[in-house]
């Protein structure tokens, strides 16, 4: 009978589930994953980034983003602003043009794609005759002047993307005056750059790549000037004024032109090469600017010597004396300058060098001595080394938030004051609910703290573990040494730097006490750091305690890497958090779990070997578990496979992150193929059942600290539970001395339960509900008001969680009480799980608890506690990312984390109620007419309008009331939120907040279109652990 | 070679049976209520069945009695004696010792033979398959219940007949489940005529396992459901990981490849070829099918294990200072005191089940903690490794 009684049929229910979760993927935090072009607007102050999958994204005043992909999935290889309007046209390397625009639509604005175009030639015509080298948007707003690999300039009428063809300036009609030496049809081959002249907007200087620049007149259709240049040629830059032009080429040189009525034909002004006189590679942008001090600023990208620094990737800042050659660690996409953007301001005046690498972005500032570099809010390269691991914290408390704040502040101190000059557009989205962080672990032995309350994600602070350990290495070596006498003046610049010293270092855990200040980090060579957070600087000796897990087993040898060699004698450690244990596994394979309780100053730690338990407050072993399987061969007797394997496992696995998306984004037409032969070879799969023989059965998976039933139902005791993979528990009844006693008496722990699930599954999850059936509170939260008390009159159940079945038991005698097998009738396992808590968007008053579930197909599933029944589930990653699947982090409020690329994470939220996306606004003048003066007018008064908040005091004094605000949301969550949301519903009504949503839901649901359309019915391996 | 003798005293049954090695044919009256004989015979010549039971009248002093003879295997199931072919396999499994039951005729819990036997909880399920197979009056001319079950197919009654529903049982068998799937297409009939869908295929078989020797299963048959649950729509991987989450008791409902050894519902003979003694086994027993056949996967629960839970009332596992005392030779004297506390937790759950049964298991799964004893022990049963104790 109870079969028909299906759950989820119950009405009430459902519309409750209604109130409460939705997904979302809201937004993408981090640098664009193969940045392949890089546009600016002036006049919006907005930067757009092209990548090679055919996304653009734009980017203006901190929280301002926008983000719009092709449909084709191809290259974007240019992108051009409309002069003074909100729409810009991209390149595809399709040779297909496309024209977006920001509109305003429900008091935000979107971006969206309003025409595409490819241009034709005519039947017959070879494919290099349309394809388009170079884009000039006219500042008429009207025409598009594309130059072609055939040597034509197709005009285009705007926004219908209409030839004009009586328009076009063949290279027929360019050659007409030319002298009969340089008058071959070769010489007009391909359109290099075309420039239009600063003053009068009726002429452009067209550049071909031979060397041939013409002054067009566009009016008289015909060429007033022709420049013959020698050499190969790169690009063009006017000067303010239209006197003069600048163009640079291949061999490294760059040569001014004067331009006057007088001389048709003249020869160049000046031919410098900056890094001659040896052969030098080519200069393929540069910039001239004017200053008001007479020096000009000559600003260009590549140029250096061939043989001894052809392989750097630098953009050099001259300016009369000085000269800077700012070296990158990947390659330079692209660079601009912001500089004054009144056109009827007499000198440039550049005030930022901008710099798009292919990992990072990089912003100079050159107003101030010494150019320093930018901090910028946004667009941080998470992977500046690679990402191994994540943790977030939610709800900060402010005092931590603060001094974490200023640890980072204090290793700021090398950039710039500057305010960031890109800063267009508003941010109108709320003020972030609470303060969040987010923990990145990283290769070279470093964990960043990101502030991940909004949609910028933004870095805090930096902790480096290195300074505990004797790296082969020092950490000072690659820093940037700058001799005065040194040619050309290289300086390093930017933070992306792949290589790390020492693969041991990487961290694989962290885990932070919000309330205390602890914290604890474990890495790949078996060391555990513990962590407290001083304010000053502290030269100290860090404890050392080793742990052995094998505990004299017989017969295995570690065959792994070695355990990191300490520092000996006190250490200097900056602000910030400072070890002052480090606990070292052996053997010192890769700790896969921790768990931190810093209200009885317990650390738990547990390897491929085994767990410990670690008291650090007296800096002493409590007792350690060998959680090897005797019966387990290969363990005991092959440790050499065993290590390998695991070694392997790792080094592939973090490879396989950084290379899955590039061979993901690449494939173009390889469909067909790949489906043929997937026929020919069938992928099989072996049906077996799991024996206790099977491998890394001592695994352990989960540690967690509960204090609850378990001996007897009458007194509750401090415990610890661990999991292993091979679906085993062990509980450990803990005797934490009270406080006024915890320095003279021991911690002792004796083993309390085991428990052996039959299906033997990896045990991923381990939680403990009090009598209420909630979850059981973090360590200190009750003590900080910030929590209810749990209900230790009511009986505690214990509900683990493997990657099969999720499983009730009841507390203190462990028998099964309820059980919800996912694998058995779905097919998929758990891969994460995190109890979240959920508010409903109706009533303010409601939230419970549930468990969100992100499996290996990429799915994520809510189930309700205690009941576990499924409410709902959601396609959120691709099942083929296995990296994105085992990166994925959820919040306590039901948000989560994963990478979609190295150096993206996708922001997603499965609660109505909590919900960070950009918001925001960008002003579009009235264009009534073509008139220029007209225009400046306009925009002059736009930028008054806008005026407030874009100075910098008015800058920092934004920052304070959103600080003060949240201060606030600490004291009374629910307070803001009503307050949030009577603005939302006051201002534009309430459903005004939504329309964005189903806008980021098309676009998943394209870009996982497309996703299924590249990789058709490959089926790839799942990558288990 | 020795044959070692346990008789249950007849009449009551309880108690734990402590095996003892004692000299020939002397008895010992144990304080549990069964006796040993010990005595021996020839390996290479055993003899006829009939001689054999007779033999075993005589040494029991019952020759009046209807009695059932049974043997531990060596994946330690309980199996019958009561021809010449099984006594001679029996014989030849001894090594050296043979282990012999004897149990009175009408007391004889057939289903306690083969799988399952060591002491596992039966729920529900089994037990009303037991009732129904008790209240029927025992035939002796073929003893479907004296074969442990592999396989068996089930719900003919309501399956169509192109179709056939295999229920593997893994467990108290070494062999591994033996078989690879694979993604492929099928040809179904729809409203829109014949339309090709993608599914998933038996791929290759293990030669030796369990799959294979049951004959029920075959290269290219389509997989259409696990326990239950469709596999169309699922991919390859959730298809892996659905049979491995069932394997203890896996459930698979297949199209075969070989239509021809199809099951006719309306005679009781399965096809000329592709027949073994398995099938034939579940014609005969055709309640199974019945209490299957409104399978529901929450139902099966019943067949599940339960998870092994070590309460220790352990001493404190204690490190006075920094590692110098390794607790691995506590952790040893733990797991040892925490196996006998399962045996015994084991045993007790047995005893307030079904009485009738219990003695044996007591005696098996008895036998085979005691390490003194050669018997293979099966995967299913108890192991003590150290400090875990797997089930």
């Amino acid at each position: 009978m109870r079969r028909f009684l299906r759950p989820g049929h119950d009405p009430v229910r459902e519309r409750l589930k209604r109130d409460l979760f939705q997904f979302n993927k809201t937004v993408e935090h981090g640098f664009p994953h193969q940045p392949s072009a890089l546009g600016y607007s002036p006049f919006f102050r907005l930067m757009a980034i092209g990548t090679r999958s055919g996304a653009i994204k734009l980017y203006g005043a901190p929280g301002v983003e926008f983000m719009g992909l092709h449909e084709e999935n191809n290259t974007v290889m240019q992108i051009h602003f409309i002069p003074d309007q909100c729409q810009l046209v991209t390149l595809l390397d399709d040779n297909s043009l496309h024209l977006w625009s920001l509109k305003q639509h429900k008091g935000a604005s979107e971006l969206h794609e309003e025409h595409r175009f490819t241009l034709k030639g005519p039947p017959g015509s070879p494919p290099s005759a349309t394809q388009v080298t170079a884009v000039l948007p006219h500042s008429s707003r009207e025409v598009l002047y594309l130059g072609t690999e055939s040597g034509n300039i197709f005009v285009v009428e705007l926004p219908s993307f209409r030839v004009l063809e009586d328009r076009t300036i063949t290279p027929e009609a360019v050659l007409q005056r030319i002298p009969e030496d340089n008058c071959n049809r070769r010489s007009c081959e391909l359109v290099e750059a075309l420039r239009e002249h600063p003053k009068n907007h009726s002429q452009i200087l067209i550049g071909y790549s031979r060397g041939l620049i013409v002054l067009w007149d566009l009016q008289n259709n015909k060429a007033t000037h022709h420049f013959l240049g020698s050499q190969q040629l790169e690009n063009l830059y006017w000067q303010r004024d239209g006197s003069k032009f600048i163009s640079c080429h291949s061999d490294g040189s760059y040569t001014q032109w004067p331009v006057s009525s007088d001389n048709r034909q003249p020869e160049p002004l000046e031919n410098t090469v900056p890094y001659g006189p040896f052969p030098c590679k080519a200069i393929s942008k540069i910039y001239w600017q004017t200053t008001k001090n007479g020096l000009p600023y000559i600003i260009f990208q590549g140029g250096m010597p061939r043989a001894s620094y052809g392989d750097r990737h630098s953009i050099s800042v001259i300016h009369g004396s000085q000269q800077t050659a700012f070296d990158f660690t990947s390659r330079v996409i692209d660079f601009f300058i912001i500089f004054s953007s009144d056109p009827a301001a007499e000198f440039e005046d550049p005030a930022a060098l901008v710099v798009l690498a292919e990992e990072e972005l990089v912003v100079i500032d050159l107003k101030s001595a010494g150019w320093p570099a930018v901090h910028p809010p946004y667009l941080a390269s998470l992977h500046c080394s690679a990402i191994t691991c994540s943790h977030h914290v939610s709800n900060i408390p402010l005092k931590l938030w603060e001094r974490i704040i200023s640890a980072g502040s204090k290793q700021n101190i090398h950039y710039s004051s500057m305010p960031w000059p890109i800063d267009g557009g508003t941010n109108i989205a709320p003020d972030p609910p609470q303060r969040d962080l987010l923990l990145t672990g990283h290769e070279d032995g470093t964990v960043r703290f990101w502030d991940a309350s909004g949609v910028c994600l933004h870095l805090l602070y930096k902790l480096s573990t290195v300074r505990v350990f004797l790296t082969d290495a020092d950490p000072n070596d690659n820093m940037n040494t700058l001799g005065e006498d040194e040619w050309p003046p290289l300086r390093k610049v930017g933070t992306f730097d792949p290589y790390s010293d020492d693969p041991r270092l990487g961290i694989q855990k962290i885990y932070l006490c919000k309330y205390s200040g602890y914290l604890a980090v474990a890495g790949t060579a078996g060391q555990v750091l513990v962590m407290e957070l001083n304010d000053e600087d502290a030269e100290h000796v860090v404890d050392h305690a080793e742990a052995d897990l094998l505990q004299d087993q017989e017969g295995y040898r570690w065959k792994g890497h070695e355990k990191l060699k300490t520092r000996d004698g006190p250490v200097r450690f900056e602000a910030g958090f400072q070890p002052f244990v480090l606990v070292q596994c052996h053997p010192p394979a890769v700790v896969t779990s921790l768990a931190l309780h810093s209200e009885w100053k317990l650390v738990a730690f547990g390897t491929s070997h085994g767990f410990g338990l670690f008291d650090h407050q007296q800096k002493r072993l409590v007792f350690v578990k060998c959680t090897l399987h005797p019966s387990d061969q290969l363990a005991l007797e092959g440790p050499l496979s065993r290590v390998k394997s695991l070694k392997k496992s790792l080094r592939q696995s973090f490879r396989r992150i950084r290379r899955s998306r590039v061979s993901s984004r690449k494939r173009r037409g390889g469909g067909g193929n790949s489906s043929e032969e997937m026929e020919l070879a069938p992928v099989q799969r072996k049906i077996e059942a799991r024996s206790a023989e099977d491998s890394f059965t001592g695994f352990v998976r989960t540690l967690y600290f509960a204090d609850t039933f378990l001996r007897d139902s009458s007194r509750h005791c401090p415990s610890l539970w661990a999991g292993t993979n091979g679906g085993t528990v062990y509980a450990f009844c803990l005797r934490v001395p009270p406080a006024e006693r915890r320095m003279d008496e021991p911690v002792r722990a004796e083993q309390a339960k085991e428990i052996q699930l039959m299906h033997r599954a990896p045990v991923v999850g381990i939680l403990v509900l009090d009598g209420r059936s909630t979850p059981l509170p973090e360590p200190l939260e009750v003590a900080h008001d910030l929590s209810k008390s749990p209900d230790m009159q009511g009986s505690h159940q214990l509900l683990v969680v493997s990657e099969e079945q999720f499983k009730v038991f009841t507390l203190p005698k462990v028998s099964s009480k309820l059980k919800l097998k996912l694998t058995a009738l779905e097919g998929c396992r758990v891969r994460k799980v995190t109890v979240a808590n959920f508010g409903s968007c109706k009533t303010d008053d409601y939230s419970e608890n549930d468990l969100a579930v992100l499996t290996n197909l990429g799915d994520i599933q809510i189930i309700s506690l205690p009941f576990l029944k499924l409410q709902i589930r959601y396609p959120c990653i691709r099942k083929e990312d296995v990296s994105g699947i085992a990166s994925c982090v959820f919040t306590k409020y039901g948000q989560g984390f994963y990478l979609i690329s190295p150096s993206e994470f996708e922001r997603f939220s499965l609660s109505t109620k909590w919900l960070v996306e950009p918001r925001c606004i960008v002003d579009v003048p009235e264009v009534t007419s073509n008139n220029h003066v007209h225009k400046s007018g306009t925009e002059n008064a736009t930028r008054k309008s806008r005026g407030p908040g874009k100075t910098p005091g008015d800058c920092g004094e934004d920052e304070r009331k959103s600080g003060r605000l949240m201060e606030h949301a600490l004291l009374n969550d629910e307070k803001v939120l009503k307050e949030i949301q009577s603005t939302l519903e006051g201002g534009r009504g309430r459903r005004d907040h939504i329309p964005t949503s189903p806008r980021n839901r098309t676009l998943s649901i394209r870009i996982q279109k497309l996703c299924r359309k590249k990789f058709g019915k490959k089926s790839v391996r799942t990558w288990t652990k | 070679m020795l044959c070692e003798l346990g008789k249950m005293q007849l009449g009551e049954k309880k108690g734990t049976e402590e095996q003892r090695h004692e000299c020939d044919s002397r008895a010992l009256k144990s304080q549990f209520g069964a006796e040993f004989r010990r005595f021996s015979l020839d390996r290479y010549k055993p003899g006829k069945f009939e001689d054999f039971y007779k033999l075993i009248l005589h040494i029991h002093h019952i020759a009046n009695l209807e009695v059932m003879i049974g043997y531990a295997d060596v994946h330690g199931d309980l199996l019958p004696i009561n021809n010449d072919d099984n006594f001679f396999k029996a014989v030849s499994s001894a090594h050296p010792l043979l282990r012999v039951f004897i149990q009175r005729q009408d007391e004889v819990d057939y289903s306690n033979f083969g799988t399952n036997t060591l002491s596992r909880k039966k729920k529900a399920l089994v037990t009303l398959r037991n009732d129904n197979l008790r209240r029927r009056p025992h035939i002796n001319i073929s003893m479907p219940h004296d074969f442990r079950p592999v396989s068996s197919i089930i719900d003919v009654d309501i399956l169509p007949e192109t179709h056939r529903r295999v229920r593997l049982y893994r467990h108290g068998c070494e062999k591994p489940l033996g078989f690879y799937i694979r993604d492929g297409t099928s040809v179904r009939v729809t409203p829109h005529g014949l339309e090709k869908v993608p599914g998933i295929f038996i791929s290759r078989m293990v030669p030796g396992g369990l799959a294979e020797s049951t004959g029920l299963l075959a290269v290219n048959d389509e997989v259409l459901e696990v326990n239950g649950i469709e596999v169309a729509g699922k991919t390859l991987d959730q298809v892996t990981d659905m049979m491995i989450a069932n394997s203890h008791n896996l459930i698979i409902t297949v199209k075969p490849a070989n239509q021809r050894n199809n099951i006719i519902r309306s005679s009781r003979m399965s096809g000329s070829s592709g027949q073994s003694t398995d099938s034939t086994a579940s014609h005969h027993s055709l309640p199974t099918s019945h209490v299957l056949q409104n399978f529901h996967p929450d139902e099966m629960e019943s067949d599940e294990e339960a998870d092994i839970v070590i309460e220790g009332g352990l001493e404190p596992q204690h490190i006075p200072k920094l590692h110098s005392l390794t607790s691995s030779s506590l952790s040893r004297i733990n797991g040892s005191s925490l196996s006998h506390r399962l045996q015994r937790d084991l045993v007790l759950n047995n005893n307030s089940g079904r009485e009738s049964n219990g003695n044996i298991h007591k005696l098996l799964s008895s036998l085979k903690t005691d390490p003194r004893h050669s018997l293979v022990i099966p995967r299913g049963g108890i192991e003590e490794d150290g400090t875990v104790i797997t089930l």
